[in-house]
């Protein structure tokens, strides 16, 4: 007999049960059922912030090598279970096909991004010739917590194409995964885990967006929403953002994820702040 | 223990030009052009306002009225943005080194009628002439002539990607440095193809409505620029028309609130550069005479209404009473009144509601227990005039250490370590400047990294460049004006 695994979602580096213990079957595409998910509530959310907060300080000290190394290893642990996550992709009715070519595009995109750790900042930043007797100059810091609403759509590639630009500038992530196939990033879950990266610095969420999105909007240790929104998500998003002036940046639900004009530094610069430092030349 | 020489106990010798002797009045006396009416300028055209109303504009310096100026409503507003949507079609698909000869054009110009806008800045804002004279104008016209170089490299920008014009840009600037926030939107905007609908302040529009005539003379293409005139409900209507595709903001963070909840849902890209409360840190190893002239400037250039002014001095404690003592000796000699005097450091607060303001938070300061030290300064009885102040003894939890004072109020706090310095720095919501006052250039970078702040001054404090981006972390707004950073936010990457 076969023993069968509880989905667990990941969050402060430990594998967690929603504190409301709601659940929700999860069925595959015939409608057998497969095993509970947990329903994460407000409350996980702001755990799950508090684990990114505490990890966000360390992860950033991190040298630039570094993280690309970690980033990289997160690629072998995905390819390592491969297999298996295409088979997770394939629940939720898409081909087998597709499915591994989601894993393969994932991995891809890991591995690319692995190499901006510390080669961004020579694109984004800047010296500036300034008319005054200083040396002048733009550097790029993370801008801490990021919460992040995953596409429903293509659960692990959407969701890895709106983390991994947060992470590899050393901001730490709160990501609401896709509702409707939440399975992969379980499995996503347990290849961070054995990754290497610090634990706190991606949390994933299981959990219905209509409950979460507002608390997302509004919790004001988040500095920024990398949101794949509708509309009227988008609307609720802004305007709690407003309260505390945080940075929103939206994504078409629609997007092709597979396209490679997600491999740029250019989601790296949306979620970082430029800091300019004058510093004095001579006595 | 070696004797005392008898003398070290005397205090050092000051040099007391404050009441001593008067400074005979050194009066700027170029002509400032200012028209006795300005209508709006949609289209490359004068246009009469659709309410048919205009509003006075008056000197803070005296209260005398300068200038009539434009009520724009809705359908004026209205009106620039069709005009600005008309005009995007053919100037972002012009040459690109033809716009850059435009702005090229514009930046000789400003050049050109430098004294006289500078006249027009110091009568219209209460800003002193030496400044509007050496930092505003020819400021103005760098940011310009900087531009202007872009406007053919946009392919240099974002590496790998083609970088596109985003179409009408809506943009709505603060009263205290009015043309050269007026140069820092619209320059980086037609530099990369879009057109403007501006919105100066309801107090400072005039040096925005003498550019319109630059405009004209470099024979920009109408509707490129338009600018409208008005108060805040013409604000509310540049901000939320529905052809802007971009709003960018500069103002009080209250307002960049309202206008990021306004504008949710709306696609419009958004830029805001907000309030800030920053800290200038003084370290006991720092040039102290120097320091002292870096914190002098840094809260009383412009009267204080500069967002990134350093308004609350962090000083270390074993430094704490000396520096003080040379504050205090130095504000003596700050001189304060007629802008339009050559001679003034401080001139005129910029309007009534201001002067209110500042003089209801002074009050919260002296409430609370500060100390407060003024110099014994007669200021004149008309216009708006508030005394150059220092607090003492200030507590992290006192209005005057939290709040945006945007006066000349200095509030002076202290610090033993790095590590406090730090935290007490970084305990406000805003994030737009600091200054670090230090010999040591290993300290001035790794505070520089532990402050969150868009820009850290190190033994210098509020310059500016054009190749130096501009703007704020936290509450302070988001996007940045200046160098590649800034130009970017005024695009789409296709």
């Amino acid at each position: 007999m076969k023993i069968t695994k509880t989905p667990k979602c990941y969050v402060g580096g430990a594998f967690i049960r929603s504190e409301s213990g709601r659940v929700r079957p999860l069925n595959d595409s015939s409608g057998t059922f497969l095993a509970n998910i947990p329903v994460c509530s407000r409350k996980d959310l702001r755990n799950a912030v508090e684990a990114a907060a505490k990890a966000g300080p360390g992860w950033a000290k991190r040298s630039a090598y570094n993280r690309g190394q970690i980033l990289y290893r997160l690629a072998e642990m995905l390819e390592a279970r491969g297999p298996e996550m295409s088979e997770a992709i394939a629940l939720s009715g898409t081909t087998k096909n597709n499915a591994s070519l989601e894993v393969r595009t994932a991995i891809d995109r890991i591995v690319h991004f692995a190499g901006w750790t510390d080669k961004y900042e020579a694109i984004l930043g800047s010296v500036n010739p300034v008319a005054t007797s200083h040396f002048n100059f733009t550097v790029t810091e993370p801008m801490g917590i990021i919460g992040i609403i995953a596409p429903d759509s293509s659960p692990l590639l959407g969701l890895l194409t709106l983390i991994l630009p947060a992470i590899t500038s050393g901001n730490t992530v709160v990501a609401l995964v896709s509702e409707t196939s939440p399975y992969p990033s379980i499995l996503l879950g347990e290849m961070l885990a054995t990754s290497d990266l610090p634990a706190g610095v991606v949390n994933l969420l299981t959990g219905e967006r209509k409950e979460l999105i507002p608390t997302f909007a509004t919790h004001a240790h988040l500095r920024a929403i990398s949101a794949s929104a509708t509309t009227p998500e988008a609307t609720l998003l802004q305007q709690g953002a407003a309260d505390s002036l945080k940075r929103v940046i939206l994504h078409d639900p629609k997007s092709d994820w597979h396209s490679p004009t997600h491999d740029s530094p250019y989601p790296i610069r949306d979620l970082i702040e430029f800091k300019t430092v004058w510093h004095p030349i001579g006595t | 223990m070696p004797a005392k020489k008898a003398t070290s106990r005397q205090p050092a010798r000051e040099l007391l030009f404050g009441n001593l002797w008067e400074y005979d009045p050194a009066p700027e006396s170029a002509p400032a052009f200012i028209d006795a009416k300005y209508n709006l300028f949609i289209n490359g055209k004068w246009t009469t306002p659709k309410s048919r109303k205009h509003f006075d504009s008056i000197s803070p310096r005296n209260e005398e009225k300068l200038s009539e100026i434009a009520h724009a409503g809705l359908s004026d507003v209205d009106a620039a943005y069709q005009a600005a949507s008309k005009a995007f079609t053919s100037w972002s698909k012009l040459p690109p080194a033809d716009r850059g000869k435009y702005l090229f054009r514009i930046a000789r110009l400003l050049q050109d009628r430098a004294r006289e806008f500078a006249v027009a800045e110091t009568l219209d804002g209460g800003k002193p002439i030496k400044e509007s004279r050496d930092f505003d104008v020819p400021m103005a016209a760098a940011h310009f002539f900087y531009h202007a170089g872009w406007a053919d490299k946009l392919p240099y920008l974002a590496p790998g990607r083609r970088v596109e014009p985003l179409g009408v840009v809506g943009q709505v600037i603060p009263w205290n440095f009015p043309l050269l926030m007026l140069a820092w939107k619209i320059a980086p905007a037609l530099a990369a193809g879009n057109t403007v609908v501006l919105k100066p302040a309801e107090t400072t529009s005039i040096t925005a409505l003498k550019f319109a005539s630059i405009l004209q003379e470099a024979d920009l293409p109408p509707g490129v620029v338009n600018i409208v005139t008005g108060a805040r409900e013409t604000g509310a209507a540049v901000v939320t028309h529905p052809l802007a595709a971009k709003i960018a903001f500069t103002g009080s963070t209250a307002v960049g609130k309202w206008i990021q909840h306004t504008l949710a849902g709306s696609g419009k890209k958004l830029t805001l550069e907000l309030g800030g409360k920053a800290a200038n840190i003084i370290f006991d190893d720092a040039p102290l005479d120097q320091a002292v002239e870096g914190i002098i400037n840094g809260i009383f250039f412009n009267q204080g209404h500069v967002c990134c002014a350093g308004s609350r001095l962090l000083v270390q404690e074993s430094i704490a009473e000396t520096v003080l003592a040379k504050l205090k000796v130095r504000l003596k000699s700050l001189r304060t009144g007629d802008p339009m005097d050559k001679n003034t450091d401080v001139g005129a607060i910029n309007s009534k509601p201001q002067l209110d303001k500042i003089r209801a938070l002074v009050q919260s300061g002296i409430d609370d227990g500060a100390e407060i030290h003024q110099a014994p300064w007669s200021l004149p009885n008309k216009g708006f005039y508030f005394a150059p102040t220092l607090f003492s003894g200030v507590t992290m939890s006192q209005r005057i250490a939290q709040e945006e004072i945007f006066g000349p109020v200095l509030s002076i706090l202290t610090f033993r370590t790095p590590e406090e310095a730090v935290e007490k720095a970084n305990n406000t919501p805003y994030g737009l400047s600091a200054g670090i006052w230090t010999d040591k250039g290993s300290r001035i970078l790794k505070m520089a990294t532990e402050l969150k702040a868009g820009v850290v001054w190190a033994n210098t404090y509020n310059k500016f460049d054009p190749t130096s981006p501009f703007g704020g972390f936290k509450e302070s707004g988001f996007g940045r004006e200046g160098g590649k950073q800034g130009l970017l936010d005024y695009t789409t990457l296709a």
